[in-house]
């Protein structure tokens, strides 16, 4: 008898087997999903590693419990399904967080069946699975909490003296009773339970004090930690697939992290233990000048007549649900022969690049969207800068004022255009409470109103002119 | 699996992912950070395992709660993946794309 084909009949063999094509699909699919012409077949690529993996993983021998399995799997996949399907556009950044905030919980719940167990697999698999179990449990609460704020079930940030201090205590503490597990010296249930409500606590604290505009960062750094807690649990159940597809989001988590943060011109550091976040400086910088306001029409005529139209949307926009009016409007100016374009900002929707899956879903093909560096050199050439529902991102004032909150963030230059137009619907300042001087300058216009409602009236009179 | 061979597993595969992520242009930073969110719900196979040899109650109840939460993070996360990444096309093909679902 060959030793091939005594192999070919263990199921281990076949869920060892299907585990390292799970990892192949997983690392192609996350590679597609790195080019926009890609993206879409990546996500089935590593959808189907993913199937592969639950399904044979029921052919472990030895396994019981069948039927409660089955019963969570279909209950777990099908609220997914329901709210995911359901969920809008706009607020997809606090959705992913909830997934991921799941996947972390997940991860904490592997450990501490393991833990409650006893750790009879020996030191090393009970410390794996202490660090596993903590890192998993803190992204569970940061990541619960991310969502509330962002769904605005919490509004405001809780700071106080001393809260770093308390984390930082929250954390030896339950480094302490992990320690006691993990070494054995006491691996009781209680000091199991103790261990992981401090690391729920400590997510929940630790996310607390950070404001909304950092929340991006927050969940992309919680969703790193989930890969990292999955793979140290994977190494804990000796499950390669685990072990790899962890390591690689954490490794790649980490990096987007990273990109994120520098896309919105913060350090991680900041992120954390900083809290501008959502306060923006009371600064009042002076300007000067006036808001010079503008009828839809002449708007029209303007743009319909202009070689070149850059348009600069801001969450303003997505939050009017006008980004369909707006793609209606282009499409007019484009068959005019209007060259038009998107110009984004890093943090122009809620998460760097949530803007544009709000333009893709309104049908904007994406290389008509550029991003900052890219676009910034063009709006000398432009005819038209059409601000909608954007503000801080584009004020000037962080090139020129050092006193600025703002100071330092990169902008898009839509001051350089010939003409800027500016839909607002009223006289406020932005999110971070300053003063935009880009509003007052000689060669702006103010077209006040809701912005759908700005958009179809400019739509009717780009039409108007015929 | 030797705690070397898995601490190799764990190096090669760090690489990986900062490889396969390193030149991501920032229009596709929501997607992916949504996708390597639903990679790492391959957690689901372990719960499975964790819960399949659960044997006291607070075992089995630990254990299907995290079967529970990570059956969400896999089909969560591939559905919100699926639905963003579906709305990018190209100018050259916005016919065909467009005509396959609507949302």
């Amino acid at each position: 008898m060959s030793l091939t084909l005594t192999y070919s009949l263990t199921p281990e063999l076949a869920i060892q087997a299907s585990y390292f094509v799970t990892a192949v699909l997983f690392i192609i699919g996350l590679k597609r999903m790195s080019s926009p012409v890609t993206a879409r077949s990546g996500i089935i690529w590593a959808g189907s590693g993913m199937l592969v993996a639950t399904l044979v993983s029921f052919l472990y021998p030895g396994m019981s419990n069948y039927w409660l399995i089955l019963a969570a799997l279909v209950i777990g996949a099908v609220l997914a399904w329901w709210s995911g399907r359901r969920v809008a556009m706009t607020n997809m950044p606090q959705m992913i967080a909830l997934y991921n905030g799941m996947g972390g919980g997940a991860a904490a719940a592997i450990a501490a069946v393991e833990l409650y167990r006893g750790g009879s697999e020996g030191l090393a698999s009970s410390a794996l699975a202490v660090v596993g179990g903590i890192i998993g449990a803190v992204s569970f609460g940061g990541s619960v909490i991310a969502f509330a704020k962002l769904q605005g079930l919490i509004n405001r940030s809780f700071r106080f003296p001393g809260q770093q201090i308390l984390n930082i205590l929250i954390l030896l503490a339950a480094l302490v009773l992990g320690g006691a597990v993990a070494l054995q010296l006491d691996a009781s249930a209680g000091v199991v339970t103790a261990f992981f409500v401090l690391a729920l606590v400590l997510g929940v604290t630790m996310t607390l004090p950070i404001g909304g505009a950092d929340m991006p960062v927050v969940i992309s750094l919680y969703n790193a930690l989930t890969g990292l807690a999955v793979a140290f649990e994977g190494f804990v159940l000796n499950n390669a697939a685990m072990i790899i597809a962890g390591t690689v989001v954490g490794s790649a988590g980490t990096l987007l992290t990273q990109l994120m943060a520098r896309a919105m011109n913060r350090s991680l550091g900041n992120v954390l233990f900083s809290g501008f976040g959502d306060t923006g400086g009371a600064a009042t910088g002076t300007v000067s000048g006036s808001l010079k306001p503008i009828e839809a029409n002449d708007v029209g005529v303007m743009m319909a007549f202009a070689q070149k139209v850059i348009v600069v949307p801001g969450y303003g926009m997505a939050v009017a649900q006008a980004q369909h009016k707006i793609w209606e409007l282009c499409q007019l100016l484009i068959d005019r022969g209007v060259t038009v374009k998107f110009a984004i900002h890093p943090v122009a929707g809620r998460m760097p690049g949530h803007m544009n899956v709000l333009l893709a879903e309104a049908g904007v093909p994406y290389d008509l969207i550029a991003d900052l560096d890219e676009i910034n050199a063009e709006f000398e050439t432009a005819d038209v800068a059409l601000i909608i529902g954007a503000n801080d991102v584009v004020n000037p004032v962080a090139r020129t004022d050092k006193s600025s909150p703002i100071y330092g963030m990169p902008i898009l230059n839509a001051d350089k255009a010939k003409n800027v137009i500016v839909i607002k619907r009223g006289q406020g300042a932005g999110f971070s409470g300053i003063e935009n001087a880009l509003f007052y300058l000689d060669n702006t216009r103010m077209l006040y109103g809701d912005a759908q409602k700005a958009a179809s009236a400019l739509i009717q009179a780009v039409k108007a002119v015929g | 699996m030797t705690g070397m061979v898995a601490l190799y597993i764990f190096m090669l595969a760090a690489f990986t992912g900062y490889e396969v992520i390193s030149r991501v242009p920032v229009i596709l930073h929501t997607p992916l950070m949504s996708g390597s969110n639903f990679v790492h719900g391959i957690v689901l196979v372990g719960a499975m395992v964790a819960l399949g040899a659960a044997h006291t109650p607070l075992e089995k109840s630990i254990g299907f709660i995290g079967v529970l939460l990570a059956a969400g993070n896999a089909v969560g996360g591939y559905v919100v993946t699926e639905r963003m990444l579906e709305m990018f096309k190209s100018s050259g093909r916005q016919g065909s794309a467009a005509g396959k679902r609507s949302h």
